[in-house]
């Protein structure tokens, strides 16, 4: 019998986070940064992982989050992964990279939130350029979700990393035009989110673009639901969009990026501990595995960044993804 | 849309001269500005009064494929200047066109094969054009079964249903549309359709001609068109084809939906 094999029109842009010292070869790679290596996502040619097609150029990567601050809302088995290095984001971002094998470090600036520290963008700026000191791997920033603080801060941000290619977030609708010049400015690459809305999603973009920033330095967000909550929705959207995408909709054909780890350690599965819900497998196990399947969901529906919390569930999630791409 | 610009035509004057002067940048601005405007191909045709047509459509060939690699398609009736402008081509070129007269479509079949060119089909013969739907049917019946024939992919084949000026001949509108519906099932893959567009303005008043194109090209969209050959430089034309895409869920709908197809 004949294998038929879908033929599609187009293919997903590829996207280059981080920037060496050594001079450009590739669009994005440029020089001037200090990344020990560049990671290329995207490229795909048609759907995830089937057998035969090798649609999958660049396999999807795990960036581990990474917060300026302790983190309150973590439960102790969360906790106890990490330990002391809680209080202190360098030596956090250099345990992700040296003993769990980061392939990025996704730094969360949740201090700058006014009812967290309320800190200011010049400590952001700092604390990001320490970490860029302490890891070679490229970088994902994120704000506190304080939207006039993020604003200014990523400002001091994008500046403090130039030229790294960092990859900062996040743009929305109502809410692009300063992340937008500023990553711009600073040679970044940036996340445009829509939560759960395509149309938006392709909107944003063009209005990204219009600014002259260029198409290959975005990546979607489309809103993450962890398993339970929601994840279907953020599946199907994402289905939609790589179709898309690949139906030759350029606005849609950029790599998905998934916050995996900040959505399942809110459910309460995954937090609640083993004095409370006795009957749910125990506490220590039970956050991970939702965190591993949760992720698993996305790379089938065609994620290119997955960021994770649980060691545990960062290894099993590379194995599975080194398994299904063969290599 | 596949919109095929209409401009570089020996019918308009600018183009007779600059194919009698032999003058390059005429013909090379005419595509540049049509590809510009969003033309996906270009139609090439000397003209009524070219003295030595063969010679004019190498060299209208020629000229334009110094400045792009776009897809030509070769309009003429006759053989040999079809046969040097597909010869001259660099990219998969379009015959525009054949008619259902067997003998027309053996020549040109033969062609399309020889230089693996799409063919535009008129569902035109001998006694002319049929008046309905069901006339203009069967001889697209003819033309896909004659492409086959020849080898050629029905996916290659553009049928047009030949729309006549509204002012003249009304009752063929609704023939047109019925027809472009019905083209779709006559084989698999289905053939493409498309509408030399602008003859259903024709002779119509200079301000009502934009308004006449743009209604009935919406409504041949609706109705399923694939591609026309029109007047590319026309921005509502272009924006109608574009918004009625759009409704027929052809694009994904964003606020910008214009902006959004213009980027492609």
């Amino acid at each position: 019998m004949e294998k038929v094999i879908e033929k599609w029109q187009d293919k997903i842009g590829e996207v280059v986070l981080g920037a060496t010292k050594a001079p450009s070869t590739s669009l994005g790679a440029g020089n001037g940064g200090t990344r020990s290596r560049t990671i290329k996502i995207g490229g795909e040619t048609g759907i995830y992982f089937i057998k035969g097609e090798d649609a999958c150029p660049n396999p999807p990567v795990v960036a581990m989050e990474v917060w300026d601050m302790e983190p309150q809302a973590w439960p102790e088995t969360l906790k106890a992964e990490f330990g002391a290095a809680l209080n202190n984001p360098v030596e956090w971002a250099k345990m992700c990279v040296e003993k769990f094998s980061a392939d990025l470090i996704c730094l969360r600036l949740a201090s700058l939130h006014p009812d967290a520290k309320n800190a200011s963008g010049q400590d952001a700026g700092k604390t990001l350029e320490n970490v860029l000191k302490a890891v070679s791997v490229p970088l994902i920033v994120l704000g506190s979700g304080s939207t006039e603080k993020d604003n200014e801060a990523m400002v001091h941000c994008a500046e403090a990393a130039r030229g790294e290619n960092c990859l900062f977030g996040i743009a929305t609708q109502d809410n692009y035009k300063t992340l937008t010049a500023a990553c711009l400015s600073g040679g970044h690459s940036i996340i445009s989110e829509a939560p759960i809305d395509i149309n938006i999603a392709k909107q944003l973009n063009i209005l990204i673009c219009d600014m002259q920033f260029p198409a290959d330095k975005i990546v979607i967000h489309h809103a993450t639901g962890a398993l339970g909550y929601g994840l279907e929705y953020t599946y199907s959207i994402m289905e939609r969009t790589r179709l898309a995408g690949l139906s030759g909709d350029k606005m849609l054909a950029m790599p998905l990026i998934n916050l995996v780890g900040g959505e399942v350690w809110r459910t309460k599965e995954a937090k609640t501990g083993d004095e409370v819900a006795k009957d749910w497998g125990a506490a220590k196990d039970r956050g991970a595995l939702l965190e591993t399947a949760t992720a698993l969901a996305y790379i089938n529906a065609g994620a290119d960044i997955l960021v994770m919390y649980h060691p545990r569930a960062v290894g099993e999630t590379r194995k599975v993804i080194s398994d299904l791409c063969g290599r | 849309m596949f919109i095929i610009g209409e401009r570089i035509n020996g019918m308009f004057k600018d183009v007779a001269e600059a194919i009698k002067k032999k003058d390059k940048s005429v013909i090379q601005e005419l595509a540049k500005k049509q590809i510009s405007c969003g033309a996906s191909a270009l139609d090439v045709n000397v003209g009524p009064s070219s003295d030595d047509p063969k010679e004019a459509m190498g060299w209208l060939v020629k000229t334009i494929t110094e400045v792009t690699d776009i897809p030509l398609a070769i309009d003429t009736t006759k053989a040999d200047v079809m046969e040097t402008g597909l010869a001259s081509c660099k990219s998969k070129p379009i015959i525009n066109s054949v008619n259902a007269n067997q003998d027309k479509m053996n020549t040109l079949f033969g062609l399309a094969k020889k230089y693996n060119a799409s063919v535009i089909g008129l569902t035109i013969d001998k006694s002319g054009i049929p008046k309905d739907a069901d006339g203009r049917l069967e001889l697209a019946i003819k033309i896909v079964t004659s492409a086959m024939e020849h080898g050629i992919s029905t996916s290659d084949l553009y049928i047009d249903a030949v729309i006549l000026p509204v002012n003249v001949a009304q009752v063929h509108g609704k023939e047109v549309l019925r027809t472009i519906r019905e083209s779709k099932m006559l084989a698999d893959p289905a053939p493409k359709t498309i509408l030399g567009l602008s003859n259903v303005s024709q002779g119509a008043p200079q301000q009502n001609k934009g308004l006449i194109n743009r209604t009935f090209l919406a409504m041949a969209i609706g109705a399923g068109l694939d591609a026309a050959i029109m007047d590319v430089s026309d921005k509502e034309l272009v924006d109608a084809a574009i918004t009625a895409e759009l409704l027929m869920e052809k694009q994904l709908y964003c606020d910008s939906f214009l902006d959004a197809y213009r980027k492609k």
